[in-house]
């Protein structure tokens, strides 16, 4: 690949127990790409996003950002320096309004910079950057209830937390699940204007045909090995990743 | 010489301070701030069969257990099963319990250093040259019987099975049809007859104060912490620890110190390895 | 046979809801429905010492501010940051030797001791809990439960500050009235200052520590700091109180670690309502004179507060104080399903 890799994870492993969760993955992330990671469930591709962020401690592998060891660095260190992640499960602030949601990463060190200094009128600054996710601003969504939001739109809150840092990579942990077809398609299409922005994306997903339209390359995880990666074409005609995935349906 | 069994008993006081806490922290999560309470109350039951109603030492040991066992029962199903989950209600629940209890019996009079139950056998016995007296001995033989019959109750019996099982994984558990309130109950009124034991055994070494009540809950939590929440042969290694501490301190240093040595060991173990020596939780990591 | 049941409702009363937002200022009764609960309370305050009948009842307002001040730290801890601080007598115990010790030793007068302590002793605690900070809250209930059980020893040991006898003949207050109105006035400065630091963008950082602290982390915040400058501001209230002590009855001693400091606030804060601020100061205001008038029963008291404390947890764990903001803002009437 002649794209610079802007992530390079190392032999990374984590056992808990006996279970060995993510047993010795490595691969390489070029900048600007979209990466797709599937598995069948409880192949550790959770786990293995929790290593590279730095949630979980690594029993052994190494994770580089731009040259920059971030093994060992702690999970604020790493969003600090925009390697960012969403969460699967998400516990947005139900009593507040969406936009107040994002008062808090916006608040960060990262976000403060990134603004040069102050950032004046915090509010408006969520507002507009729930605008760009596809809160419709005219119908007044951004100052909807959390509690009052339906998945999708909660979906693109939790993608417009890490957005909020101004980020370079992007690590969406189950971004469609759940969502209806539209909903995905509308997703799918935000994907695609993050990726034009210059972002990197790493998207852990279940809903293989939506991810073959947007990623790059996808790698394949079945109990915590890496056992396939490539161009989404040839890995899914590769006989190891069919039979992970035998018995589940393919969307 | 001494300083190695004097180190032996003085850590297995410890450990019989924590097991009861280790106990109800490991199978139900729930940390039993009322511990020390309960081993008091237990001195002072048996006190009162003993010298009020004048009956014999073992029936009222057993009797104090007996009840002390209940009240830890009594304390979780009326009022800690509502507050089951929420951990900070939790401590502040069991920790008004435990002081209500402590200072109740401070109003009834209980209050000064005048009392105390007698050794079980008074006797001064050699070992290796150095001086102990036989109460010491029967500590150390109390401990190592509650281990082995602990051990064989978890291992061997339907109840033990289950308390483990709950112990280990709740949910899985529970959906075999084991009553996460019932080994509730059972936790805490075996945790409640472990310090009562414990006291019974420790208690006649010196006097009964209420005193007592509020150092034995910071040890036995000391103890557990060093060694790790809800880790059984962490709370006993940490209670060796602690206790070689101890007497190392008190012998090289000065007696006073008995207590910083205690805080000293614990705000070491928070800053450097947080889960204790054994801890099976990794206090934040872990939860996405 | 009934198809219909009866269920209670409890809608907004109509004042509330045309109050919200910028009506607010719309008419001078609804000026007055926002504004009166605020008002009694200031000025229910400021003109009590003036009521009060003798000097007794006015030494009690003293002791009743400190706990009132403790509770609503306590609070402050506990529903906006998260972290259940058991022990308020180590931020009273710290703050009160700070400031004997600049007064005997320096001889500074109150004036300059007691915002040194507020200072100085908030250095001093929030270093010695900076340990547990990372961690889950039990470990720091457990740490802030046994410092005030262990300090007292070390001063013991040590034979410093005055040992078991503590230090004495320290400076007093010129007079009653500057003893009261110094507290109220630092109850009533805390309590607003922590409800508009509450209400900030800061504020819902601790919050959201509280909350879903991992999202905290993700978005590149390291939690500690914050945590630790929660713990800052709220050892300074703290200290003060310990500080104040010292100088009402010029004398610091061993007893200031007692356990009373730790749980009478935490039975106000049950008691008067968990979360509102407000609510902790008010059961301090309840329960400290109950408890001053009951000293003659000695340890009965504390299984009192003990009591009543258990029972609101488990009985009525909004408190005192939802409940009447309950009543005000909203009425209940008989529905039919």
């Amino acid at each position: 690949m002649s794209k610079e890799a802007i992530l390079r994870v190392r032999g990374v492993s984590k056992s808990f127990g006996g279970v060995k969760a993510v047993d010795n993955v490595s691969f390489d992330l070029a900048k600007g790409e979209i990466l797709g990671i599937i598995g069948p469930n409880g192949s550790g591709k959770t786990t293995l996003i929790n290593l590279i962020t730095g949630f979980v401690k690594k029993d052994s592998g190494e994770v580089f950002f731009k040259d920059r060891n971030i093994s060992k660095l702690p999970p604020h260190r790493i969003a600090d320096l925009g390697v960012t992640r969403t969460f699967q499960i998400m516990r947005p602030y139900y009593t507040l309004p969406a936009f107040k949601n994002l008062i808090v990463p916006l608040y960060s060190p990262r976000a403060r910079r990134g603004a040069g200094g102050g950032l004046g009128d915090r509010d408006a600054v969520a507002i507009d950057l729930l605008e760009e996710v596809g809160f419709e601003r005219d119908a007044y969504v951004p100052y909807k209830l959390a509690s009052a939001l339906p998945l999708g739109y909660l979906k693109r809150l939790e993608l417009s937390r890490c957005l909020a840092l101004k980020p370079e990579v992007v690590i969406g942990d189950e971004v469609f699940s759940g969502l209806s077809m539209s909903e995905i398609a509308s997703m799918v299409r935000l994907m695609e204007k993050l990726q034009m922005r210059g972002i990197t994306l790493i998207m852990v997903e279940h809903r293989l045909r939506e991810l073959f339209l947007l990623a790059n390359r996808v790698m394949v995880m079945n109990f915590g090995k890496k056992i396939a990666e490539g161009v989404p074409g040839e890995v899914m005609g590769s006989k190891e990743v069919r039979e992970a995935y035998l018995g589940i349906e393919e969307g | 010489m001494s300083i190695l069994i004097y180190g032996i008993v003085n850590s297995l006081i410890l450990a019989l301070f924590a097991v009861g806490f280790t106990l109800v922290y490991g199978v139900s999560r729930l940390p039993n701030f009322a511990h020390g309470a309960l081993y008091i109350l237990t001195g002072f039951v048996t006190w009162t069969f003993l010298n009020s109603l004048g009956l014999p030492y073992a029936l009222s040991i057993v009797l104090s257990l007996i009840i002390t066992a209940s009240v830890g029962a009594v304390i979780y199903r009326l009022i800690l099963i509502r507050v089951r989950g929420m951990e900070a209600s939790e401590i502040i629940a069991s920790f008004a319990i435990g002081l209500a209890i402590m200072e109740g019996l401070r109003w009834s009079g209980f209050g000064g250093g005048f009392y105390a139950v007698p050794p079980f056998i008074d006797r001064v016995v050699h070992i290796g040259g150095v001086p102990i007296d036989s109460q010491r001995l029967i500590i150390v033989g109390v401990a190592l019987v509650v281990v082995a019959l602990l051990w064989l109750f978890t291992h061997y019996t339907k109840m033990g099975l289950a308390l483990r099982a709950i112990a280990q994984h709740e949910r899985a558990a529970m959906m075999l049809g084991i009553d996460s309130d019932l080994t509730a109950i059972v936790s805490l009124a075996l945790g409640s007859a472990l310090a009562g034991l414990a006291a019974v055994a420790i208690l006649p070494l010196g006097l009964i104060t209420v005193e007592t009540g509020y150092s034995v809950l910071v040890y036995a939590i000391a103890v557990c912490i060093i060694g790790g929440l809800g880790s059984w042969p962490g709370a006993v290694i940490g209670a060796f620890v602690l206790g070689f501490a101890q007497i190392l301190t008190v012998r090289f240093i000065g007696p006073q110190w008995q207590m910083v040595v205690i805080f000293v060991a614990i705000i070491v173990v928070l800053l450097v390895r947080p889960s204790g020596l054994f801890g099976k939780q990794k206090e934040l990591e872990e939860r996405v | 046979m009934q198809l219909t049941t009866r269920r209670k409702e409890r809608l907004d009363r109509g004042i509330k809801v045309r109050t919200s937002g910028i009506y607010g200022v719309s008419s001078l009764r609804e000026i007055a429905y926002l504004v009166t609960p605020r008002a009694i309370l200031i000025v229910g305050l400021l003109i009590l010492p003036l009521v009060l009948p003798n000097m007794y009842w006015q030494r009690v307002i003293c002791i009743t501010g400190i706990f009132a001040l403790l509770a609503l730290v306590f609070d402050f801890l506990a529903d906006y940051v998260g972290i259940i601080s058991l022990g308020g007598a180590l931020y009273v115990g710290v703050g009160g030797y700070v400031a004997g010790v600049c007064n005997s030793s320096l001889g500074l007068s109150p004036a300059l001791t007691i915002p040194i302590a507020t200072l100085a002793g908030a250095v001093i605690c929030t270093l010695l809990l900076l340990p547990c900070l990372p961690l889950r809250g039990i470990y720091f209930a457990i740490i802030t439960l046994m410092y005030p059980l262990v300090l007292p020893r070390i001063i013991e040991a040590l034979g410093i500050f005055g040992g078991t006898e503590g230090m004495a003949a320290l400076s007093t207050f010129p007079n009653i009235w500057v003893s009261q109105y110094l507290i109220i006035g630092a109850i009533l400065v805390a309590l607003f200052s922590l409800r508009r630091l509450v209400n900030t963008d800061m504020g819902l950082v601790l919050h959201g520590i509280k909350d879903n602290d991992q999202a905290v982390r993700a978005s590149g915040m390291n939690i500690t700091w914050y945590k630790a400058r929660a713990v800052f501001i709220a050892s300074a209230i703290g200290c003060f109180a310990g500080a104040y002590l010292t100088h009402l009855y010029g004398w610091v001693g061993m007893s200031l670690f007692g356990l009373d400091f730790s749980i009478l606030p935490i039975a106000a804060f049950v008691l008067g309502g968990p979360g509102t601020l407000v609510g902790p100061v008010i059961g301090a205001f309840i329960l400290t004179p109950l408890s001053e008038a009951l000293r003659a029963f000695g340890s009965l008291r504390i299984v009192a507060y003990c009591i009543i404390l258990v029972g609101f947890i488990v009985f009525r764990p909004e408190g005192l104080m939802k409940f009447l903001q309950r009543k005000y803002h909203q009425f209940e009437r008989w529905g039919e399903v």
